[in-house]
């Protein structure tokens, strides 16, 4: 959408290179003169920070790794041997445990973001469903680095997480014995997830340039959701204003991230997971990643195991195909005051699922002289139906009903009328 | 050249369709080893022979955790007011019905109705049940709350299944061999 390049080499050197490998002409078209809305809010800085994220993942990563031993009765002990012995090891693990967490805040604001401003509308529904994909090789690159340190929380997640697997019928227990590469989860299992540990990151790498290529191609939405009328009075260039700006962003979160790993590293952490793995003991709780709860919830709250399964799947593959699932025209929330609230009900919903998730199942959300009412598996149970309602049922007939406000005719005429307030 | 509109097949065409078709199978079987290493390796079953237990060092009421295979197997001395009350549980209303005499295996043709040998992990998620706990006296599972009986059967909770039983045979009146 960039229209044609506005490139000119200025060096020798440059006109040289663009003649045989156009590469300096493809970062000044993406990053320099790309053209971005007017209007976008800090919401829009969320990409450049996950992108930071990334890097910075796979660059303490591929460090620790020069440290970290993936044996059963080693990993543990390397892992304490980088946290001890290794020059900074102690930051490095703690830059990457806790960036996991800022990965997924980052991608949870830019989802959000997403949803509420309809980004995975037309022409943006591959974008979106890349950006799927992504938060799905995500959540597996997660789990797999938790399992990495052979602590309590590291076995049991990986026992209850690969056992998920058990409930299809008939190809369950071949799948979970092919999995764990034996009978249970032990060595060969903590091999191949720090195998494939440090594939997905890689992988994930790949998909973000396709987002990206996707993103570039379509044009960014912005908080109006109209789309892009005319270059000269709708956009700006890349660089310096949404540069500068996403530095801006960037900084602040670092100071968010450094926060969390300078002041209070083990915070998102679980301290059963500094006793070493025990497959006769299992901890008073079982609790996944903070980032997994939501999900966790889902699964736990439904009473039979295999639609269990099928609901806490069902519930990030039906993001994918949200965009036939929204009838509305409308993309930016902005516009549309009805659906505002079922979407500001959605993210109350996703909190308290993420509640229910570290919560027992069967403690009392409400009880009445000393009856229990509603416990958590049941409080889950109404949160997850408003979950797959929003999706299913809301978003379809609002699209149909409601009376969206009038939209401004251009981005230009939206920053116009802003300033005149 | 002059083109020839033929619907009939030519040489060509049989040759690109061989040479896909043979693509294809040297690619399919080149997955069968890269997808076959991820199962068991020969080590791993090695290690998963047979154990003998000696049931004289468990006193009754007790419950006994092994390893096999990597897993914990629970044997459990049951008591004989255990045992009445396993007996005495109607079968139909269970989440997973099974009376007690399925959960038992006999030596020499008699009942061992003292022993219950069961896998010690949850078949809801695979946790490992708390011994002589729960509303059923028998194992609690403190993952996502599920209660079995001393026989081992799921009682209450997400479980779907009763604890499942290892492959195992009496060789003495007081020796078990599991596997």
């Amino acid at each position: 959408m960039s229209g044609h390049s506005t490139y000119v080499p200025k060096t020798a050197f440059g006109r040289w290179m663009d003649a045989r490998l156009p590469i300096i002409r493809l970062a000044h078209d993406s990053a320099v003169s790309y053209p971005t809305p007017k209007n976008l809010n800090y919401m829009w800085t969320f990409g450049g920070i996950l992108t930071f994220m990334l890097v910075a993942q796979i660059v303490t990563g591929i460090v620790l790794v020069m440290h970290y031993t993936p044996h059963t009765t080693m990993a543990f002990n390397s892992v304490e041997h980088i946290m001890r012995d290794v020059n900074w090891g102690w930051l490095l693990r703690y830059f990457h445990a806790n960036g996991a967490s800022m990965f997924f805040i980052a991608v949870y604001v830019h989802m959000f973001r997403g949803l509420y401003y309809g980004s995975y509308k037309a022409p943006r529904e591959v974008l979106w469903i890349l950006g799927v994909i992504i938060y799905l090789l995500m959540m597996a690159a997660g789990f797999m680095g938790y399992v990495l340190p052979w602590g309590q929380m590291s076995f049991w997640g990986a026992t209850v997480i690969t056992n998920l697997f058990g409930a299809f019928p008939i190809i369950g227990e071949p799948l979970v014995t092919w999995l764990w590469g034996g009978y249970s989860v032990d060595n060969p299992t903590l091999n191949r997830f720090f195998s494939l540990h440090y594939l997905l990151p890689f992988m994930i790498a790949g998909v973000v340039g396709l987002h990206i290529w996707a993103l570039h191609h379509v044009g960014q939405n912005n908080p109006d959701g109209v789309e892009v009328k005319n270059y000269a009075k709708d956009t700006v260039p890349f660089t310096p204003y949404a540069t500068s700006k996403d530095a801006f962003g960037l900084a602040c979160f670092l100071l968010l991230y450094g926060y969390f790993a300078f002041f209070m590293p083990n915070f998102l952490g679980h301290p059963d997971n500094y006793i070493p793995a025990d497959p006769l003991v299992t901890p008073a709780y079982i609790v996944p990643e903070w980032y997994y709860l939501p999900f966790y919830a889902i699964l736990r709250s439904i009473p039979d195991k295999l639609m269990g399964v099928v609901a806490m799947f069902g519930s990030i593959a039906i993001l994918a195909v949200l965009p036939w699932l929204d009838t509305s025209r409308v993309k930016s929330l902005r516009y549309r005051p009805t659906a505002r609230i079922f979407f500001w009900i959605f993210v109350v919903v996703c909190f308290l699922l993420g509640y229910c998730g570290s919560q027992a199942t069967d403690k009392a959300v409400l009880s009445l002289g000393g009856r229990t009412i509603l416990d958590i598996a049941g409080f889950g149970l109404i949160l997850t139906v408003y979950y797959f309602a929003y999706f299913l049922v809301i978003l379809p007939l609002l699209g149909l009903f409601e009376k969206p406000k009038p939209q401004p005719a251009s981005i230009a005429d939206a920053v116009l009328a802003k300033a005149a307030h | 050249m002059a083109e020839h509109a033929t619907t009939e097949g030519t040489r060509r065409d049989f040759l690109y369709i061989w040479t896909g078709a043979l693509g294809a199978v040297a690619a399919g079987s080149a997955v069968i080893p890269l997808v076959s290493q991820m199962n068991p390796d020969a080590s791993t079953i090695a290690a998963g022979a047979p154990i003998d237990v000696d049931l004289a060092q468990i006193p009754a009421g007790q419950v006994v955790t092994l390893k096999w295979r990597g897993k914990p197997i629970f044997v459990r001395h049951r008591t004989d007011k255990e045992i009445a009350e396993s007996k005495a549980v109607q079968v139909s209303s269970l989440p997973d019905p099974e009376g007690d005499a399925a959960r038992i295996k006999e030596f020499e043709g008699k009942a061992q109705e003292k022993w219950i040998v069961v896998y010690g992990n949850c078949t809801h998620l695979g946790c490992v049940p708390i011994s002589n706990s729960g509303e059923f006296h028998g194992w609690y599972c403190p993952c996502h709350g599920s209660h079995y009986d001393n026989a081992g059967r799921i009682r209450k909770g997400p479980a779907p299944r009763n604890l499942e039983l290892p492959p195992f045979a009496f060789t003495a009146a007081t020796k078990v061999r599991i596997g």
